[in-house]
């Protein structure tokens, strides 16, 4: 009996009776992080990171004291089984899960990135006979540049639209990314305006004793003249909709890793796209896999067919798994154009139109 | 800012034009990043700039599939990887300008546009070691955004979402030069290589003057009822033909036929040599390009057979017997050496009737203008437009001036409503562009006795968020994967719309839609309920002779 198998309601480990960041509930859930994808209401307890456990209470009301909060490092044993939680770089709180019995380590990564944002934790590849990674952009197109030359062209955007008195409004997941830009921006920014959804997750952290920049609620009293060539930050929800009328004139930059292609800012009709991303790259994909040094590799969520057969090409044993990850709350990152914005009439499609040589 | 420090160099500025234009959603920003360009640019990048946008492609030195190998050689990645990549960008020379490792040091980044283009011209005459030599070169002294444009120029396809007429816009007003001015101007056949700045826009550009056409005017598409175009008498209509828009330019010795797409296609349709002697010198005539059959006073050839003519290179005797073709006249732009695009319709109209009366040849014609007293009249006449070969009516104003461009309010186009068929979707392939690593080209299927026959492909007609969910729904159902093509379970049903149909021997149903997009989802429908092989054969039978 493999350590994990993998079941119609998630990772479990019949060893140790649990199951980590399972779609359906079930009495014992080890959850690498917040998002809706990997951490679903109604189970009966949750095991996570400490920081993870006051976003669990936002998002998933769970029933007092169901949830428990280790720290990185620290071991709880299960029915035998010993469990311990790695920093996996994600967002705050996300985690490596560690499973070991009788000697066998298996690691599930939950997603994670290489990468030190400054705010998530560092990624910390853990030695594991078996190792369970995602695959989001897990193609070599995807290379993303280091965090300080991405703010930098952030910063240069938000400038520029300082100077044409626009607003910046930069579209990011409430929970991970808001957090990063707010870190890059708050040196250049001395003002910065939040969804309601990104100050919900900014309160939880603050609360919970995470330091983070200030920032200011978007609510309807405010007046509009405050945010004139000001930054808000909002989740991809809010794009297109009538909510962002109060900023105008204002500029959309969207802040995902989907943005490394043209084509992908095109269709989100946003005036700037900046590929930023809490998933690993290729190389950081290949990187973190091969210092697990597992003898076995299962790919998740993503391009699990791809990034499964450039392994066992080079000689890693690995194979594609299917799960219900990937779909975040936000439009997930995965089915990109899924979000929930109301499409923008695009007012100069006709110049797109294909030229076929007559009227 | 880092920008300022350094001189820009000319590649690199136009790199971050084509960043500005690819990502901007409003024409004014357009305009002003391209009147930006045109400030600041050198002269020699301007010409080439306009070339580009205009159309004029450099020849081609460099095929994709060496730019394909240099690159997988640089980056060591296997092929099927290469692939994959390529299906999920949707566009080659983004997928090499993502796959090359980034450049340290910029060093190359000072020279300009034209010293590439000219460069890359230069290639021709050389072996492929040289060729490879300074591909792999340029890439390692670029940046991500440089290198897209620069393999951009090498496989030609330089489409960026901008129109001629905004380029044309900025230029005029960045030159103080009126748009149709300029727009006249920059057309025709001029070889950016041999042209300085200063000569194009004033005029005296280094082509042949005898070749270059006037810009097209375009109509839109009727947008209110007829009763609310006023007074019948100020209207003419005429049947909208289903060709290529074309002119003819009779001037010096000479005789040209230049398409809406400015190619210049005189060698394709050399039946249109013996107008030379029949047109007087100086005239310039607008009209459609069209396959013609006998009958009086003409009958129109499918476009599929005409078809058949644009496709090849040499024309050979058979196929100038099999499809002649000829021209439809219905527009006169320029007559004795004079501009007439100012002049009313119906004056130039008188003229154009003259002049193609007294040259008589039989495949050259004058588009019939459709008598008709009320609106009632003229909508009934539409319906028996296919019948004719035709795609529906033109309504052009009598007094109105032939302008520049797409313009609302002179000239309407009044199709007729598409044939239909409701399909199933059986395939499904990423698309490009703003599409890209979305599944969105789609093939579809009608049913024949209990097997589905795959009969068109359709691309558009869906919104974003349609297109999302037949992703999604491509995702979870792939029954087998064939390199980039997915085999979907057959539910999704929709009507499909075209607007003509032709026999195919290359197409299993044994039928060629013209214009085939999606109408519209049918999620009232199964795929039980889709149309049979015999009803497009019935169709074919009706409308595809």
């Amino acid at each position: 009996m493999p350590l994990i198998e993998f079941t119609d309601k998630g990772l479990y480990c019949a060893r140790g009776l649990f199951y980590i960041d399972p779609w359906q509930p079930v009495d014992k859930a080890v959850i690498t992080h917040a998002h809706s994808d990997h951490a679903r209401p109604g189970s009966g307890g949750y095991l996570c990171h400490r920081l993870t456990v006051p976003l669990l209470e936002l998002r998933l009301a769970p029933p007092p004291g169901s949830v428990m909060g280790v720290e990185w490092g620290e071991t709880i044993v299960m029915n035998g089984v010993k469990v311990s939680l790695h920093p996996a770089g994600h967002v705050i709180g996300s985690s490596q899960v560690r499973v070991e019995y009788q000697g066998e380590v298996w690691v599930v990564s939950g997603d994670y990135k290489t990468e030190n944002d400054g705010i998530s934790g560092a990624f910390e590849a853990i030695r594991c006979h078996v190792f369970i990674t995602e695959s989001t952009f897990g193609l070599p197109i995807y290379n993303w540049k280091p965090q300080p030359a991405i703010f930098r062209a952030v910063g240069d955007w938000v400038a520029e639209n300082q100077a044409r008195d626009k607003t910046s409004v930069l579209i990011a997941y409430s929970l991970g990314k808001a957090q990063r830009l707010l870190l890059g921006l708050a040196p250049v920014a001395p003002e910065i305006f939040v969804h309601g959804a990104i100050w919900n997750v900014h309160q939880a952290l603050v609360n919970a004793g995470v330091e983070l920049p200030a920032v200011q609620r978007v609510t309807p009293d405010l007046p509009r003249e405050w945010f004139k060539g000001k930054v808000v930050i909002a989740p991809s929800s809010a794009e297109g909709s009538p909510w962002m009328r109060r900023f105008n004139p204002y500029a959309v930059g969207v802040c995902s890793g989907w943005m490394q292609v043209r084509g992908n800012v095109r269709r989100r009709n946003a005036d700037a796209g900046f590929a930023m991303s809490d998933h690993a790259d290729w190389k950081g994909l290949l990187g973190a896999i091969e210092a697990t040094g597992a003898e076995k590799v299962f790919v998740t969520h993503g391009f699990q067919a791809t990034l499964s057969r450039y392994l066992n090409e080079r000689g890693i044993e690995a194979a594609e798994v299917k799960t219900e990850y990937g779909e975040d709350e936000e439009g997930g990152e995965l089915s990109d154009a899924g979000d929930g914005g109301v499409a923008r009439t695009d007012v100069d499609a006709g110049e797109e139109a294909v030229d076929d040589g007559k009227e | 800012m880092e920008k300022n420090e350094l001189v820009i160099g000319g590649m690199r500025r136009f790199a971050e034009l084509a960043v500005r234009l690819g990502t901007s959603t409003k024409t004014n920003d357009r305009l002003e990043a391209l009147e930006e360009y045109f400030t600041e640019a050198e002269d020699a990048d301007k010409v080439w700039m306009i070339a580009l946008f205009s159309g004029r492609r450099p020849k081609r030195t460099v095929n994709t599939t060496q730019l394909w190998e240099w690159c997988r050689e640089v980056t060591g990645l296997p092929g099927w990887l290469f692939e994959e990549s390529y299906h999920t960008v949707g566009d080659l020379a983004e997928t090499i300008a993502l796959l090359l490792p980034e450049a340290g040091v910029f060093e190359g980044a000072g020279e300009s546009l034209a010293y590439y283009l000219l460069a890359l011209a230069r290639l021709g005459r050389e072996d492929e070691g040289v060729k490879k030599a300074f591909v792999q070169q340029c890439w390692a002294s670029m940046n991500r955004d440089e290198r897209f444009v620069f393999n951009k120029l090498i496989t030609g396809g330089f489409r960026i979402g901008i129109s001629q007429q905004t380029v044309v816009n900025a230029l005029a007003r960045s030159a103080g030069v009126d748009a149709s001015v300029v727009a006249h101007r920059i057309s025709g056949d001029w070889d950016p290589a041999s042209t300085a700045y200063s000569a194009l826009l004033s005029g005296e550009g280094g082509g042949s003057d005898l070749s270059r056409p006037y810009p097209f005017y375009l109509a839109y598409a009727l947008e209110e009822e007829l009763p609310a175009l006023g007074v019948t008498a100020d209207w003419q209509a005429e049947w909208k033909w289903d060709g290529i828009r074309g002119q003819l330019i009779r001037r010096g010795e000479s005789m040209f036929v230049w398409s809406r797409g400015e190619e210049l296609m005189t060698e394709k349709f050399p039946e249109y040599q013996a107008f030379k002697d029949l047109l007087p010198v100086g005239s310039v005539l607008d009209g459609e390009i069209i396959g013609m059959g006998g009958g009086l006073p003409f009958a129109v050839l499918p476009f599929a057979a005409l078809q058949t003519r644009i496709g090849r290179k040499n024309v050979t005797k058979k196929n100038l017997s099999e499809v002649p073709v000829g021209f439809i006249a219905y527009d006169l732009l320029e007559f004795e050496g004079e501009d007439w695009r100012g002049r009313p319709l119906a004056e130039r109209r008188r003229q154009l009737e003259a002049v193609v009366t007294a040259a008589a040849h039989p495949l050259l014609q004058l588009s019939p203008v459709i008598a008709f007293d009320d609106w009632m009249e003229l909508a009934e006449a539409r319906t028996g437009a296919r019948e004719r070969g035709s795609e529906g009516l033109m309504l052009k104003r009598k007094d109105s001036m032939y302008q520049v461009g797409r313009k609302r309010g002179d000239w309407w186009k009044w199709k007729i409503d598409p044939l239909v068929i409701d399909a199933v979707l059986v395939y499904a392939q990423k698309g490009h562009g703003r599409r890209s690593n979305l599944y969105t080209d789609y093939t579809f299927a009608v049913r024949s006795g209990e097997q589905l026959v795959t009969f068109t492909k359709a691309y558009s007609g869906l919104t974003d968020k349609e297109l999302a969910e037949v992703d999604a729904f491509v995702k979870k159902n792939s029954l087998e994967k064939f390199g980039p093509v997915r085999t979907v379970k057959p539910e999704l049903v929709f009507e499909i719309a075209f607007e003509g149909i032709a026999a195919s021997a290359r197409h299993k149903s044994g039928v060629a839609l013209r214009f085939p997009r999606i109408n519209r989802w049918r999620k009232d429908k199964g795929p039980a309920e889709i149309d049979t092989l015999e009803a497009l054969k019935k169709m074919l039978e009706v409308y595809g002779k």
